[in-house]
């Protein structure tokens, strides 16, 4: 007698069957970016662990930090951590403490060299005991990120690439490709690359500019010193 | 024979002269090693060492598996042996001089065993040996049933006491070898290396013996330090740190890897010398039985150290707050992982990158230019600190917008002069 004939719902959720225009459901966990607008058309709701995820601003200041800031937020805070290679800049940290970033779970690795920059992240990855890598290369080789995917399979880390915008056009084995450009106090992201169906327009990602802050903080500054100086006098 | 017959027979001799102290060394860096077997080692020159295991069986799974990891150590190190084992001491040697590798556990089987051994391991004496080869006496069995009385008077008391100490009726207090303090050892390579990686397989052996001193002195090191001895005597040394103390080989050998691709050899390497001598203790810890974290934190130091001993001691570094109004001081490095609690809450909007030193903007109708003239946005934020430290600012912070739409942490001196402190991202 043959088993009775599986149903049509079993055979889409157990084996790997996609439907055209739905979202892939990844094998691994997914971490909330923060912003739902961005988790809405993520796969798995949120950045993708173990692959690498490009994001490639625009020009640089364009707000990719502050794209994955509440991610690296949430990561430190629960003691996770979190390594920065190569930034192409200091981090400053009174601004990172005050995004919410635990600072002693965040390591920062600057290397000398391309191949040095690369064998660290490769490093980092392998090691399996950081939670989230922010790497900035600014060329690499279609090979070298091959080699990148491979080793951050092996772990379950958030692993985020900027690179410049021209390397749009090349290919890249990156499971998420984000190109970001900025707009009217939104970030314009364009997904150039999921796991899932394509999205042929930008969407907008509201994130948190400091124009808006300063505005409203001027005069509670002025408040705040004028506490500051009766409390002197006092 | 002399040395021209033996060279007239074989002309394809090569003559090594004996050195006794290059034997001494190895038997004494051998018997170091061997510290991480059992502490109760003594040596038998010029090529034979004692080992006492009884308290070590357990930890090694019995006395077989014991002497196979013994061998396989030996073999790393360079050496073959005959490994035997008895009951007691001057029984194992005796079989371990016959070359019969057998391990005897039991003392009633030692006699058995010791039985047809040649008198030649029991007694070195050339007339003892004629005597007993005339009386027809060859194996130590036989010995063993000759008349006492007669054979202490003939042979003297010293054969007897041997047999004695053998066969176990008779206790044998030896001394122990204690291991040195520091390690120095020096290996020459077989032939010239001209590649990392030929240094490398050398120096395990070396990092093995050094293990095995560091087990014996229940001890660890936070440096070592690899000399490469090049043609022409041209010494170098290579120092690898360690974050913290360690002996394992595995862990060495990494770290040493890492160190050695930053090194060029210009010239082959013809030997290498290995030193350590700042031992601190560092006793085995037992594994946790929910080891999950400590496990992942020693693997997060490991990487640090692999990371540092590549790219240098500065290459990893934490960040930490400091209670400053000035921003290049409001932030300080740390080591990684290092906690530095303190730092106020900032007034005003901090940018995520510090551009340090600030890069001087160009000025043109009273407004600053980056590529294209700023646009200020927000502002002014008036920081007036550092009197006290000859470090005195007195600085307007401004938001900028640029043509391309980054966000820019701006300022302008009192005496005019914009600079570029940060970028917002």
């Amino acid at each position: 007698m043959s088993a009775a004939p599986a149903s049509l719902e079993d055979i889409l959720r157990r084996q790997p069957v996609w439907r055209g225009g739905a979202l892939a459901r990844p094998a691994a966990e997914a971490v909330p970016s923060g912003y739902r607008a961005l988790d809405r058309e993520l796969p798995g709701g949120g950045w993708p662990t173990g692959a690498l995820t490009e994001i490639l601003g625009l020009h640089e200041g364009v707000g990719e930090l502050q794209l994955v800031l509440p991610v690296l937020a949430a990561l430190t805070c629960v003691g996770r951590r979190v390594v920065w290679l190569t930034p192409p800049h200091l981090p400053y940290a009174p601004a990172l403490a005050a995004a919410g970033v635990a600072l002693e779970h965040l390591t920062v690795v600057r290397a000398p060299g391309r191949r040095d920059a690369l064998w660290a992240a490769e490093q980092v990855l392998r090691a399996g005991t950081c939670h989230a890598l922010l790497a900035w290369f600014r060329d690499i080789r279609y090979a070298e990120l091959r080699r990148l995917a491979l080793a951050a399979e092996s772990g379950q880390a958030f692993v985020a690439l900027f690179r410049p915008r021209a390397a749009a056009h090349e290919s890249s084995p990156a499971c998420l490709r984000i190109a970001l450009e900025p707009g009217e106090g939104m970030l314009a992201a364009h997904l150039l690359k999921r796991r899932g169906a394509l999205v042929a327009t930008p969407f907008a990602i509201p994130i948190p500019r400091p124009v808006h802050a300063v505005a409203g903080a001027v005069p509670a500054l002025a408040a705040a010193r004028s506490a500051a100086a009766r409390a002197c006098l006092a | 024979m002399g040395l021209a017959a033996a060279s007239a027979l074989a002309p394809q001799l090569r003559v090594r002269v004996r050195d006794e102290a290059i034997e001494r060394a190895a038997l004494e860096g051998v018997a170091a090693w061997a510290g991480r077997f059992t502490p109760l080692v003594s040596l038998e020159p010029p090529q034979g060492m004692l080992a006492e295991v009884e308290g070590s069986l357990r930890l090694f799974g019995g006395l077989a598996p014991l002497a196979r990891s013994l061998r396989a150590g030996l073999g790393e190190l360079g050496f073959s042996a005959t490994i035997a084992a008895a009951p007691t001491a001057r029984g194992a040697w005796w079989l371990a001089a016959a070359g019969r590798e057998e391990l005897i556990e039991a003392r009633a089987a030692l006699e058995r065993a010791l039985a047809p051994l040649s008198v030649a391991v029991a007694c070195a004496e050339p007339r003892a040996l004629e005597l007993l080869r005339n009386v027809g006496v060859a194996t130590v069995g036989e010995l063993a049933r000759l008349p006492r009385a007669g054979l202490a008077r003939r042979l003297g008391a010293r054969l007897l006491e041997d047999l004695d100490r053998a066969l176990g009726k008779r206790p044998e207090p030896r001394a122990t070898f204690a291991p040195p303090p520091r390690f120095a050892a020096r290996l020459e390579l077989p032939g010239e290396v001209t590649h990392a990686e030929g240094v490398l397989f050398a120096a395990r052996r070396l990092l093995a013996q050094l293990e095995g001193l560091l087990a014996a002195r229940q001890a660890g090191v936070r440096r070592f330090a690899l000399t490469l001895v090049h043609r022409g005597a041209l010494a170098i040394e290579v120092e690898v740190g360690l974050a913290s103390p360690g002996r394992e080989t595995a862990r060495f050998v990494e770290l040493l890897r890492e160190r050695l691709a930053t090194v060029a050899l210009a010239e082959p390497v013809e030997a290498i010398g290995l030193e350590a001598s700042a031992f601190v203790p560092l006793h085995g810890h037992s594994a946790g039985l929910f080891g999950d974290a400590r496990a992942e934190g020693e693997g997060w130091a490991r990487l640090v150290e692999r990371l540092q001993a590549r790219l240098g001691g500065e290459a990893v570094h934490g960040l930490g707050l400091n209670a400053e109004h000035r921003p290049e001081r409001a932030w300080r490095l740390l080591g990684p992982g290092e906690r530095l609690p303190g730092g106020a809450a900032q007034p005003g909007p901090r940018p995520l990158w510090l551009i340090q030193p600030p890069r001087r903007l160009r000025e043109a109708g009273g407004v600053p230019h980056g590529e294209g003239p700023l646009e200020l946005l927000a502002g002014p934020e008036r920081i007036e600190s550092g009197w006290w430290d000859e470090g005195d600012v007195a600085r307007d912070y401004f938001i900028a917008r640029a043509a391309g739409a980054a966000l820019l942490w701006v300022y302008r001196e009192p005496g005019g002069g914009w600079y570029l402190h940060g970028l917002f991202s």
